[in-house]
């Protein structure tokens, strides 16, 4: 069974944000917080995650504490893309 | 609370309709965003456009605005989805219990869409315009019961802002003042009750202040991430003027400044040169992926 690399996965998020915000985050910073992204980046971000990672963010796991960091965002990509059930890991 | 109600016993102009059912007249910005606030709240709505295109690419647009309204924890838990239906015709509005016309701000087609409404809608049926500045009772002359129409000034996006100006015209009647609360608690939507006039409060203050952003820009005294950064980090503005004009749609804006200045004379109300140039090299802000800003 291979476990996606959640570290790769965080510096591929990492340069991603700071190439279309111009700044440089840190993977533990909250983006969203007073003077940080706005909620509309946020839904980019979202778009951007489901067709780089071929995943679907749903119900419960669509919620804005989820992609407050890049850490958070890495997890919750590891997570969904991890084959369901292990039958076939 | 109604019970739901029985499709057999159902006729045109019964008098217990389902308890909300909107048509939304206009499938831009503000009637997608609207739109997308109903059915979040579990409400029906059947959304009309001229615009076959338009329509079809509004279906679109709900769908990605429904996910965000939902990131954002904006919509109500356990309320299923209410069933969206979209067309070109107005005949639709017949079996809404409120009709909200958001069409492009020119008062002669707002004028003409509310005018054919009126007589297609049971009497008592709730007619909001959303208009930014036309005044109310100017379009409720158009009507057949200019008591029925109501302002509701939902700002954009309408499912993350919770307060909503509402417009009592002259000629507004106290049937629909009821129903527009009704409807707006429903969508869980704070009203503040304001008289009738151009541009109401927010986009008699607001669009003159974009405007003099846009003025500063084209002098050159500032560039519109400064302007914007200023105003966010000293006046602590939530998003900086341009960035709203972005939002709101350039196009809109000039309309609407348009209308305020032909109904004020205020000069501050004139559309800066640099707004009407934006219009006219299609930079129309976020729905155009281009205005001060790029989205693309
Ligand atoms: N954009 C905003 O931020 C904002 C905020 C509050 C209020 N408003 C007001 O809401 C209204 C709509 O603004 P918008 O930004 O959505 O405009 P828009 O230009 O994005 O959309 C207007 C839509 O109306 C349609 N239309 C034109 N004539 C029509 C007709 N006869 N019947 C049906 N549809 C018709 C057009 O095809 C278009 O799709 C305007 O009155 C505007 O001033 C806008």
């Amino acid at each position: 069974m291979s476990t996606p690399d959640t570290h790769t996965l965080e510096k591929e998020l990492l340069e991603f944000l700071e190439g279309r915000t111009g700044t440089a985050w840190d993977a533990d910073t909250d983006l969203f917080d007073a003077g940080g992204l706005s909620s509309l980046f946020a839904m980019q971000v979202v778009v951007h995650l489901e067709k780089t990672y071929a995943i679907a963010v749903r119900g419960a796991d669509l919620r804005l504490d989820n992609f407050r960091t890049v850490r958070r965002m890495a997890e919750l990509v590891a997570r969904l893309q991890a084959p369901a059930g292990g039958q076939h890991g | 609370m109604r019970l739901k109600e029985n499709p057999l016993t159902t006729a045109p102009y019964d008098d217990s309709p389902p308890r909300h059912a909107l048509t939304v007249l206009g499938a831009g910005v503000m009637g997608v965003g609207i739109t997308v606030l109903a059915l979040g709240h579990g409400l029906p709505v059947h959304l009309v456009d001229v615009d076959r295109e338009r329509l079809d690419r509004a279906a679109d647009l709900i769908d990605g605005e429904l996910r965000l309204a939902e990131l954002m924890g904006a919509l109500p838990a356990g309320t299923p989805l209410g069933a969206l239906e979209t067309g070109t015709s107005l005949k639709a509005a017949a079996g809404a219990t409120a009709v909200v016309e958001a069409v492009t701000e020119n008062a002669a087609i707002k004028a003409a869409v509310l005018s054919e409404v009126s007589g297609l809608v049971r009497p008592g049926t709730l007619l909001i315009t959303n208009t930014s500045s036309i005044p109310v009772d100017e379009l409720a002359g158009a009507l057949e019961r200019p008591e029925e129409l109501v302002g509701t000034h939902f700002m954009n996006p309408p499912y993350l802002i919770g307060t909503a100006e509402v417009v009592r015209g002259a000629r507004t009647g106290d049937h629909a003042m009821a129903a527009v609360a009704a409807l707006l608690t429903a969508l869980r939507r704070r009203a503040v009750t304001v008289r009738d006039a151009p541009g109401f409060v927010t986009s008699r203050i607001l669009h003159p202040m974009i405007n003099d952003a846009a003025r500063v820009v084209e002098e050159g005294t500032a560039t519109a991430e400064d302007v914007d950064a200023l105003m966010q980090g000293c006046l602590g503005h939530p998003t900086g003027p341009l960035r709203t004009a972005d939002l709101i749609g350039i196009d809109n804006l000039v309309d609407s400044l348009t209308v305020l200045h032909e109904r004020t004379g205020d000069e501050g109300c004139r559309p800066a040169e640099l707004l009407l140039r934006l219009v006219r090299e299609g930079r129309l802000g976020r729905k155009s992926g281009r205005g001060f800003y790029d989205y693309t």
